[in-house]
């Protein structure tokens, strides 16, 4: 029987939860209190159809990208898609990998054309569309582990930056990964980019072969799963630090290829306790730095 | 893909297959056993914490459903797994109208989160379990204390608020984690400080410093002696009831004197008390009122024959009545065993009658507080006036509760009554309990209730998520609790 969609306000009174079906977003917008009410408000209309929406395109949607000449019809599918088909022809990757920052972009959008906000952010589970107004930033922390929380890394965020979209990927997390990495944060122009390349260099964070590693086949899990027979990442076992290094290398080369091609603006690769960041960005600033958390952060996963 | 083990979820229109112990894409849907049970939704906002546990089913009681509309108030949909609403002036989940002998009745189903709550448990043992006051832990936490001894009891209270968030962390999740398997009856092990280690579960004999107990007897050998002697008198010149701690014998036990029931010559092995109460007539074990022994004879020297006579009348008897022999003697006074005649049927069947299967047993206890009241009506303390008017009735997950006089609402129920894990946590920590609130319609409106909410129990009913559950026969049936289910 279907549940309806669940919107309510979370127990601090800031933050809208949403919920329906496996799509559960947090949201916080900042701003005039008539401003961020008329954002809930125009969120929370937007989101009660978005399941339908994408259900309406699954079979589509949990196909390999670019295998047919078909295109999605409703707006979040086409942004999944067009999110993905950059790393298709090298790959393997459906829409799939890029739903959840998809969905929190289309929510985020129906907010900040509804009014005037200072800043917002829609996260899904981990995957987190971004908003500023000019002058703006937002300080944001990494953990690597949702279920040990603990930070190693931060970065602060300008609007000038252009970045609008972080996202998390690990085998750890909720969606299957190919990899082993605990977590692969990447910062990027949108939220649906973000979440297909932590995707892609989650994956790439790996040590093929290697017997520490349970592997087992997406569906036999997942019946249902876009990963079909693929082997996914169940376990991994004690590694030595050589072959932590070796995997971290692997998924960092896979990180630069993309930055170096735009897709992607930054990432920061966690396993083992040790963690690799791709190289600088324009202005001389690191991304990922050391810094105390001076505004309210984003703490995810 | 449509395997044996994997159901389909329709909770949503992704319409996973899920296999046999695996989630869905939302984590919040999961397939046990085949069935499609829900995961508490608090655990999922709260999912750094250990996800996937504390699987909450989401069913309704109700006999199977066979796709009619429903006529009659058959069905009762109880709480559990449906969730809460927040902010708190949203109504409740489910607001269900059903219609009992022709009047509308409405029942608000929430699940409520408790963190004033705990659970009182009643040991049933003889045995000495700890001084009164004396700090109770699981997994070296304290969570509760060794409270009053009651009549062949000893009691628990553990778990409430000062163990759940007034102490540290760790003793806020054991005693979190105690309470809830405790509630959904699993077996806890508990150590008393300075007295014995206990494992209890609602509804099971405990286990007391690793020895079952089994059976609470009526009284010893010699209190039976005294509670039965007049149902014996003129039916049989001599019992015996054989026990390990106090045996007792009829003629000479005060209780016989005072009947005047002449002497028979008996002779019992093991050593005399006073008169009529004997001592070590046999080894501990598990046969015959707790000793050794299977043949009873063996606790039986010679007769005396200047007292006794060829034709006497014995009856031997285990103090629980489990065990039982007639005999008479022959001309040599020799018993010879013989059938228990009828006479003496009865007072066998009332000295078993009078034992009770050793238990632990587990009452739930807690408040209701203003937010959850606000779910069931705009005007939260009306629903506390409602109840003590006896126009509410409160059942948890289907089972009858006690409500506390006084403030708030404040109840208790048997766990036993209630469903198959019916509780549920929050990492607060706190403990999630289903709680409904059945009223007359025109009552639900008067107090003030969020009627606009108010769906009909078949639209509840449709679609087949929902595990139904047969009623239980011990509970008065929720929607009518003054009168029997068969009476509707």
């Amino acid at each position: 029987m279907r549940e309806p969609a669940v919107i309510r306000m979370l127990p601090d009174g800031r933050r809208l939860h949403l919920h329906d079906g496996p799509i559960d977003l947090v949201v916080e917008a900042f701003g005039p209190a008539e401003s961020v009410r008329a954002a809930y408000g125009a969120g929370a209309a937007r989101f009660v159809s978005v399941l339908d929406e994408l259900c309406g395109d699954l079979t589509l949607l949990r196909q390999r990208a670019g295998a047919g000449p078909r295109r999605p019809e409703g707006p979040i599918a086409r942004r999944m898609f067009e999110a993905v088909e950059p790393f298709a022809e090298e790959t393997f990757i459906t829409p799939m990998a890029a739903v959840a920052g998809a969905v929190a972009e289309e929510i985020l959008g129906a907010m900040v054309s509804a009014a005037e906000l200072e800043r917002a952010y829609v996260n899904n589970g981990g995957d987190i569309a971004l908003y500023f107004a000019p002058g703006r930033q937002w300080s944001v922390a990494l953990v690597d582990r949702p279920d040990k929380p603990s930070l190693f890394g931060r970065a602060i965020l300008r609007a000038e930056d252009g970045i609008r979209g972080i996202a998390t990927s690990g085998w750890r997390g909720r969606s299957f990964s190919l990899g082993i990495a605990d977590a692969v944060t990447v910062l990027g122009e949108t939220a649906a980019r973000a979440d297909a390349a932590a995707t892609i260099v989650a994956n790439a964070v790996d040590l093929p072969g290697h017997p520490a590693i349970e592997r087992i086949e997406a569906r036999e899990i997942s019946p249902d799963s876009d990963l079909g027979d693929l082997r996914v990442t169940r376990g991994v076992g004690a590694l030595e630090a050589d072959e932590i290094q070796k995997a971290l290398a692997r998924g960092l080369d896979q990180a630069e290829r993309l930055r170096a091609t735009g897709l992607i603006r930054a990432a920061a690769l966690r396993l083992g306790g040790e963690t690799r960041v791709t190289s600088e960005v324009a202005e001389g600033a690191a991304l990922f730095a050391g810094d105390p958390l001076r505004e309210r952060s984003v703490l995810h996963a | 893909m449509a395997e044996a083990d994997t159901i389909r979820c329709d909770a949503c229109p992704v319409l996973c297959h899920i296999k046999e112990g695996r989630a869905g894409a939302c984590d919040r849907y999961g397939n046990r056993g085949g069935q499609l049970v829900r995961l508490d939704p608090h655990i999922v906002l709260e999912r750094a914490v250990r996800q996937g546990e504390a699987v909450v089913p989401f069913l309704e009681m109700g006999r199977e459903w066979d796709g009619t509309m429903v006529r009659t108030p058959e069905t009762f949909v109880t709480a559990i797994g449906a969730g809460t609403t927040y902010p708190d002036y949203k109504p409740a989940p489910f607001i269900i109208s059903s219609q009992v002998g022709g009047a509308d009745v409405v029942t608000v189903v929430t699940e409520g989160i408790f963190s004033y709550c705990g659970v009182k448990v009643k040991i049933d043992t003889d045995r000495y379990l700890g001084a009164e006051c004396s700090p109770v832990r699981a997994q070296d936490e304290p969570v509760g204390h060794v409270t009053t001894s009651e009549y062949g009891s000893q009691m628990l209270s553990l778990g409430g608020v000062h163990h759940l968030t007034g102490g540290g962390k760790r003793e806020g999740r054991v005693t979190c984690e105690t309470l809830l398997d405790l509630c959904n009856g699993k077996a806890v092990e508990l150590a008393i400080e300075g007295g014995a280690r206990v494992t209890v579960q609602a509804g099971k004999p405990p286990v007391v410093n690793g020895a079952r107990e089994e059976r609470m007897r009526v009284g010893c050998g010699s209190a039976t002696i005294g509670m039965f002697a007049k149902q014996w008198f003129g039916k049989a010149d001599e019992v015996v009831v054989v026990d390990d701690h106090i045996t007792g014998v009829l003629s000479e036990h005060q209780a016989g004197k005072l009947l005047g029931i002449p002497p028979t010559g008996i002779k019992l092995k093991g050593r005399r008390s006073t008169p009529g109460r004997y001592f070590q007539v046999a080894e501990p074990g598990t046969a015959w009122g707790g000793t050794n022994i299977t043949e009873p004879l063996s606790i039986l020297g010679e007769w005396n024959a200047k007292i006794a006579w060829p034709g006497l009348r014995l009856l031997m008897v285990s103090t629980t009545g489990e065990h039982y022999a007639y005999f008479e003697l022959d001309e040599k006074l020799r018993p010879m065993a013989k059938d228990l005649p009828a006479q003496l049927e009865e007072s066998v069947e009332r000295v078993a009658e009078n034992c009770e299967p050793a238990m632990a047993s587990v009452l739930f206890m807690a408040g209701a507080g203003g937010s959850l009241r606000a779910g069931v009506t705009e005007n939260p303390v009306r629903l506390t006036q409602s109840v003590r008017a006896a126009l509410t009735h409160v059942t948890c997950g289907g089972a009858p509760v006690y409500v506390w006089p006084g403030g708030g609402i404040t109840f208790m129920v048997d766990v036993t009554r209630m469903p198959e894990n019916a509780f549920g946590y929050v990492p607060t920590p706190a403990l999630v309990a289903p709680i409904e609130f059945t009223m007359k319609k025109e009552d639900y409106a008067a107090l003030g209730g969020h009627v606009a909410s108010i769906r009909p129990l078949d639209a509840i009913l449709r679609g087949e998520t929902r595990r139904r559950e047969a009623p239980r026969s011990e509970n008065p049936w929720p929607l009518t609790p003054a009168a029997p289910k068969e009476d509707l």
